[in-house]
């Protein structure tokens, strides 16, 4: 058959419905792919003996008729920071070399439960702390999408594997997590949907942790429906997360039903940057324009204290990332690097296992939570965010989404923004305020910059109002058009 | 608030992490550049704001209190980098 990595989930459900193709075989042409798509350097471990396994225990369900899910044979990436039961899990970080969970996470459990099929684990940033995959232990994932001059581009970050297993057509969908922008953020870079849900509709249980009242899971697929049903089958309620929502989940692919007519969507004029490329600002004049023509109602909106976001984000996060990861002491898995006393083990341990940008926020968190400093910079900053969240929940009783763009820029070269750690911060300028607030937020594909290079938009919405998100978000990509496709596809 | 190489040294124990004396000149640089960014939250009136604990208004969850899980030393143990029968090891803390 040939080229059964290049259908979306939607396709791959309804084909594998139809008889037209087998789990297996859906699953052996994704392997061909993940092998010949190597040089991109998605995978931290490729599991393919797990992934033929499970599609034939999907084959044998099937004939049976016995289909669990909406993903029943459907394989998809899982970033490597998700625990899977006797799979090596690395974060991408040294300190955890060799480590194999005797567990699975909720989000993966939930995946497996619904049929899916693991291909492997992929490549991250370090911890997830990165904009652009470099700061992985196992080195940077590759853009499939090429530079004018064909240098070879960053995915984006943190999740730089999955991005790119599901832009260059490795396989259909992938799993992300989104801190500050690292599942947005890299869909906007390489083309593909990514959306990160209302903080608590997925469970955080299992995976490893960075910052816990800002991460969340969500997918990387190739349309708005196929990433609807992908979140169906990722989220609900846990009670192993006591943090996790207890509320149903609601058919996602039944919200989109292609009509607007009526729905508010604001403009935050606080995202509008100095130094923007003129070329971002159009797309979103554009995007606004596609909306009004479908029946929507564009209002100018204002988020006064949107550049506080990013600055507040960088005390919240590493101060959170600072005490999740003290665990990480060479004492019940990963690297030891033994030393006189317990102390100097430690330290030893942590000085060789953690890369620069995690020892960076790791001391950055330490410093504004130690005694003297905790008023000054945590606690202003749990302030500040209290501030955007109020504004946020202003601004929502007048408007129904906010359409802004996902990054402020289209994707760069490796090895650029490495020597300026701010620099590279601002690359989450636009994704990082949802996160603050936990809402719902999705980047959709809408054009092309003049290198021929992808750039989204972002819609953000109410809390638990995925439904909204994705009716709106359905709408935006009809109208954009986008098929462009990267120059590296299925490992071609 | 600009810090020195002995701030550094000491953030640095207090987190745990071995620093190279040659890093600490240029590891104060860059927490410098990252905490001279932050700071520009001075500008932002906080007076009288409640500071978030929680984006999601949710009351912590409650169970009955019984045991779910136990019983797994050796999955605990199964990554361990030292042990000692059913125990974790670490170098000697008493003399």
């Amino acid at each position: 058959m040939g080229k059964l990595n290049d259908l979306t989930i939607t396709q791959a459900r309804d084909g594998l419905a139809a008889g037209d193709f087998s789990a297996v075989e859906l699953t052996d042409d994704c392997i061909t792919a993940m092998e010949a798509a190597r040089d991109l350097n998605i995978f931290i471990t490729e599991t393919p003996d797990i992934a033929r396994d499970r599609a034939a225990q999907s084959d044998a369900r099937r004939a049976k008729g016995e289909v669990v899910g909406a993903m029943d044979g459907v394989p998809i990436a899982m970033k490597d920071l998700f625990c899977t039961d006797g799979t090596l899990t690395t974060a991408a970080s040294h300190i955890l070399d060799g480590f194999t969970p005797p567990y699975e996470s909720t989000v993966s459990q939930n995946l497996r439960d619904a049929g899916a099929v693991m291909l492997g684990k992929t490549n991250l940033d370090e911890f997830a702390m990165g904009s652009a995959n470099m700061t992985s232990y196992y080195g940077p994932v590759k853009n499939p999408w090429v530079g004018a001059n064909g240098e070879d581009l960053v995915p984006g970050g943190s999740s730089g594997g999955s991005v790119s297993a599901v832009a260059a057509h490795v396989c259909p969908g992938a799993t992300g997590t989104d801190t500050g922008g690292s599942i947005r953020q890299p869909a906007s870079l390489c083309g593909v949907v990514g959306l990160k849900p209302t903080y608590g509709r997925c469970s955080r249980w299992g995976i490893v942790a960075f910052a816990s009242s800002l991460d969340q899971a969500g997918p990387f697929a190739r349309t708005v429906l196929d990433s609807a049903i992908m979140l169906g089958a990722m989220a609900g309620h846990d009670p192993k997360d006591s943090t996790s929502a207890p509320v149903a989940v609601p058919d996602f692919e039944a919200a989109i039903t292609g009509d607007i007519k009526g729905l508010k969507v604001g403009i935050p004029k606080e995202y509008t940057l100095d130094g923007m490329p003129s070329e971002i600002q159009d797309l979103w004049d554009r995007g606004a324009a596609w909306l009004t023509e479908q029946g929507a109602e564009i209002k100018p909106v204002s988020l006064p204290h949107t550049k506080y976001a990013l600055p507040a984000y960088y005390i919240v996060a590493p101060a959170e990332a600072s005490s999740n990861l003290a665990r990480y002491d060479g004492v019940r898995y990963g690297l030891r690097v033994d030393g006189d006393s317990l102390d100097e083990m430690y330290e030893n341990t942590r000085g060789e296992g953690f890369g620069a940008e995690v020892r960076r926020r790791v001391m950055i968190g330490a410093y504004v939570l130690s005694a003297g400093y905790y008023d000054a910079y945590y606690v202003k900053a749990q302030q500040v965010r209290t501030i955007i969240l109020d504004e946020f929940n202003q601004v929502f009783q007048d408007v129904d989404v906010l359409l802004t763009p996902t990054a402020p820029n289209a994707a760069f070269p490796i090895g650029a923004k490495m020597d300026d750690p701010v620099a590279m911060y601002l690359n989450d300028v636009f994704t990082v305020p949802a996160n603050m607030a936990g809402l719902p937020a999705i980047s959709v594909p809408s054009g092309l910059d003049s290198d021929g290079l992808p750039l989204g938009l972002q819609i953000v919405a109410k809390p638990f109002d995925e439904e909204t998100m994705f009716r709106a978000a359905d709408v935006l990509e009809r109208a954009a058009e986008f098929s462009a496709l990267p120059k590296y596809l299925g490992g071609q | 608030m600009s810090l020195d190489r002995e701030d550094v040294r000491k953030i640095a124990f207090l987190a745990r992490i071995k620093i190279d004396e040659a890093e600490l000149e240029p590891l104060a640089g860059e927490l410098n550049g990252i905490i001279g960014w932050v700071e520009q939250l001075s500008e932002v009136d906080t007076e009288g704001v409640k500071p978030m604990t929680s984006v999601a208004e949710m009351i912590a969850p409650q169970r009955v209190d019984e045991i779910t899980d136990g019983n797994v030393a050796e999955k605990v143990l199964s990554n361990a980098p030292d042990r000692a029968k059913d125990f974790f090891a670490v170098p000697k803390v008493v003399e």
